[in-house]
């Protein structure tokens, strides 16, 4: 593994190097500033509005970082040839596909607490007060579906040409699940065979992701989900991010490095 | 002298993905020995199977049939890897890391303790001269600077074995002459060198064996004194191994 975190920490250091993070960070923390500046008709319960829209950009920016970050990784190594020295030191390519999941998670994970913390701080300049079991949970269940979106996207990365469509790809594949994959067992029972099987088949395979959006806790200040199903939601979604990885690690050991 | 590399009717094809295209053999039948401490040139013409055979020798591409050992170790397990240094010919490193940063980054994939890393960043950096630009990112760097770096992480892990694919490939007469003094310099401390360059004097002048391999087969190897035997130079002999004839130019 310390080959894994040695890569992992070459990804880190990028992310915070490159100027992604800081655009969507500070675009997100003007609007919030500026919607926050205003209390349109005189709405006693305007702060809910504000966290929503907060939250939707938070959610918004954090798949863009996700996506875009994971998808350029090993793409970038093989045009860049950095791949070649690399993997010319006693480095396997499970552990390469191993440590650039790691580290675009880990880079995740660092992004969420920014935009966390700083959600934090504007809500509870308008409620004055600081939910923090929900805000730990609603973070760490974003963060489990970023690890499920990161490691779809590093897959992809393996299969697709290129980053542009495979970030295209992703992108649209998330939002997908998330608006559509959700209803397919209402779908799936208003078909006739097979159309209902293969609905129900889909239903099943996709990873719920619609699982790990807390922000409605957060919103209507609702009490912390159970220890428990946050927990079965982890290990849910560690399977999902061990199916992509391992199929990466396949996928990765039968292409060409140069 | 113990054996450091090894090829044993090493034979690599590459299927075309065209129905109709046949496979092509980029290396055939190879049979190769390297002792330690030794500089060894790897030489052919473009297209020879020069770099297939470093490919498999770092483990990038599997032997169709034969095989490869490094130490006496298969080079398709990573382990293989441990005790060489490898230079790409042309290569590119993470242009928002300092010279620093990368070195320790190689150092951590080989394990080195980090009082080992300092210390071995700090004798290299003063080593390739790029102690001024340390802390520097990669991006600045010219592409001097940069064939240095990748010497410099080329030796990070103290090699036993070097392979150098054409060093000095693009770089000014300065920057030839001083990877002429660090391959030399290597030398003289025991490690063993294994190097493919276009540069024949270059290779005359370093090289204790050399082979010529060409259109994917070993024509030639041995001592440079023995190859260049009845030639004027290793030049002249390397044309007349491949079977190069040189044609009278048309006159005007």
């Amino acid at each position: 593994m310390k080959n894994a975190f040695a890569v992992a920490g070459v990804v880190v250091k990028e992310l915070y190097r490159r100027k992604d993070f800081y655009v969507l960070f500070i675009v997100t923390v003007l609007i919030c500033l500026v919607m926050a500046s205003v209390n349109i008709y005189d709405d006693a319960h305007i702060a809910r509005y504000l966290k929503e829209i907060s939250l939707l950009l938070i959610w918004i920016s954090s798949l863009v970082i996700a996506i875009t970050t994971t998808a350029r990784q090993i793409p970038a190594e093989r045009e860049n040839r950095t791949l070649i020295p690399l993997l010319a030191k006693p480095l396997t390519r499970t552990e390469l596909v191993a440590g650039k999941f790691l580290g675009c998670w880990l880079a995740c994970g660092l992004t969420l607490l920014c935009f966390y913390v700083f959600f934090g701080a504007l809500a509870a300049s308008r409620e004055h007060h600081w939910p923090l079991q929900n805000y730990v949970q609603a973070a760490l269940m974003h963060w489990c579906l970023l690890g499920i979106v990161v490691s779809m996207s590093l897959l992809g990365s393996l299969v697709f040409a290129a980053p542009s469509s495979n970030s295209t790809i992703c992108a649209v594949v998330v939002m997908g699940i998330l608006f559509v994959a959700r209803h397919l067992d209402q779908v799936a029972i208003t078909r006739p065979e097979p159309f209902r099987t293969v609905a129900f088949v889909f239903y099943y395979a996709l990873p719920h992701l619609e699982f790990y959006d807390l922000r409605d806790l957060i919103i209507h200040d609702w009490p912390p989900v159970d220890w428990k199903y946050v927990s079965l939601a982890v290990l849910y979604g560690a399977f999902y991010m061990a199916v992509f990885i391992i199929g990466a690690c396949l996928v990765f050991r039968r292409k060409a490095v140069n | 002298m113990s054996i450091i590399l090894r090829t044993e009717k090493l034979r690599v094809e590459y299927r075309s993905r065209e129905i109709r295209q046949a496979t092509k053999v980029a290396v055939n039948g190879l049979d190769l020995e390297v002792s330690a401490g030794e500089v060894f040139g790897f030489l052919g013409p473009n297209g020879a199977g020069k770099t297939t055979t470093m490919n498999v020798l770092l483990g990038f591409v599997p032997p169709t049939s034969g095989a490869a050992y490094l130490f006496g170790i298969d080079v398709r397990q990573p382990i293989a890897r441990q005790r060489i240094g490898y230079l790409p010919e042309l290569t590119y490193y993470y242009k928002f890391l300092t010279a620093e940063e990368l070195l320790r980054f190689y150092a951590r994939i080989f394990g080195l303790p980090r009082a080992k890393t300092d210390q071995r960043i700090a004798e290299l950096l003063k080593l390739v001269e790029l102690e001024p630009a340390a802390k520097r990112p990669i991006k600045g760097y010219s592409k001097g600077m940069q064939q240095r770096v990748g010497l410099a992480q080329a030796l990070i892990n103290d090699p036993d074995l070097l392979i150098l694919d054409e060093p000095t490939s693009g770089l000014d007469p300065l920057g030839r002459m001083k990877v002429r003094e660090i391959i030399q310099r290597l030398k003289r401390e025991g490690k063993t060198v294994f190097f493919s360059s276009h540069e024949l004097g270059e290779v005359e002048s370093v090289c204790d064996r050399v082979a010529i391999i060409h259109q994917g087969e070993l024509r030639a190897v041995g001592r440079v004194a023995e190859i260049t035997g009845g030639h004027q130079n290793l030049e002249e002999a390397f044309l007349d191994i491949i079977g190069y004839k040189p044609q009278p130019a048309p006159l005007p």
